[in-house]
């Protein structure tokens, strides 16, 4: 088994490993971190597809905005609940 | 005893799909070798810029007029909004940011560059930019955008004018973005530009209009 098999299936086993954490962890915050770390590895995946187009649009937009946006709406939320125990 | 079922049906159709994918005929159409037959009339030297911005232009400007779209209904669910007064944020991270930013713009502007021949292009790019004004806004030194003043209006929606507009000229010329061979090149590198500014805005706004939304942690 060469080198790039071995990263490949690993890289597969990361990605659906992070995805079912995404949706089964309890922890909403939790659960951002791995979208992240999830559009990350698919950048990654698509990066091993040759296609880099894609996967510079998957981290760019996937990962990054989408998480930033994710995170920010946590944030509001977390406040909200503060505000009214 | 429904769970089970459930996990069994999904199963099946994990596997089934799995099969499908394994075996997968050849593409009934392969348009591979007349893109790269054409390529050299495309004005682009990259297959994807090519595709993209020429040969199938239309689904790109119909993509940049959707994301405009979700922009303004974002405005229309908003509404009526205070800023928030500054809060107190690590100086380490807005020096951090203000190094970052400038390097963020000059990716930005290669990858935009990089699109007529290699991996890159419009939204990378603008994603880029979006990326940095999102960092900038985080760190306290970008305001949350409230209301949308008129530079910014026109900025929004700058580069899909743009495309529409050149889509109007080749109209009355001969058919919707058929590039005359000779200025494809120029064009492309037109629109993209445009694209690039507006879709970075619009990217940028997506996060900047919802954010300043009352209060935040």
């Amino acid at each position: 088994m060469s080198l790039d098999s071995v990263f490949d299936l690993l890289l597969a086993v990361a990605l659906l490993w992070s995805a079912w954490r995404t949706l089964m962890t309890p922890l909403l915050d939790r659960a951002v971190i791995l979208f992240i770390v999830f559009g990350l590895l698919m950048a990654l995946a698509w990066a091993r597809l040759a296609a880099p187009d894609i996967g510079l649009a998957e981290a760019a937009i996937g990962a990054g905005l989408t998480g930033a946006l994710l995170l920010d709406a946590l944030g509001i939320l977390r406040q909200r609940r503060k505000d009214s125990p | 005893m429904k769970k089970l079922l459930v996990i069994l049906g999904n199963l099946g159709f994990a596997v089934a799909l799995i099969a499908g994918m394994l075996d997968l005929g050849p593409a009934p159409v392969d348009l591979r070798p007349a893109v790269a037959a054409n390529l050299s009339a495309s004005g682009v030297a990259h297959p994807v810029t090519a595709v993209l911005l020429n040969f199938r232009g239309y689904d790109t400007l119909l993509e940049i007029a959707v994301l405009l779209l979700a922009l303004l209904g974002i405005f229309a669910i908003a509404g009526e909004k205070q800023v928030e007064p500054a809060q107190r944020i690590d100086p380490l991270l807005q020096m951090l940011a203000r190094l970052a930013v400038p390097l963020m713009l000059i990716v930005a502007i290669y990858l935009l560059w990089a699109g007529a021949h290699r991996p890159g292009g419009a939204f990378q790019a603008a994603a880029i930019l979006a990326a940095g004004a999102v960092l900038l806004h985080l760190v306290g030194l970008l305001p949350g955008w409230v209301q949308p003043a008129r530079w910014l209006r026109w900025g929004l929606a700058g580069g899909f004018l743009i495309f529409v507009a050149l889509a109007a000229v080749m109209l009355a010329e001969g058919s919707l973005l058929q590039y005359p061979p000779a200025w494809a090149g120029g064009l492309i590198l037109l629109i993209e530009s445009g694209l690039t500014v507006s879709l970075g805005l619009i990217l940028a706004g997506l996060f900047l209009f919802l954010s300043s939304d009352g209060e935040q942690a």
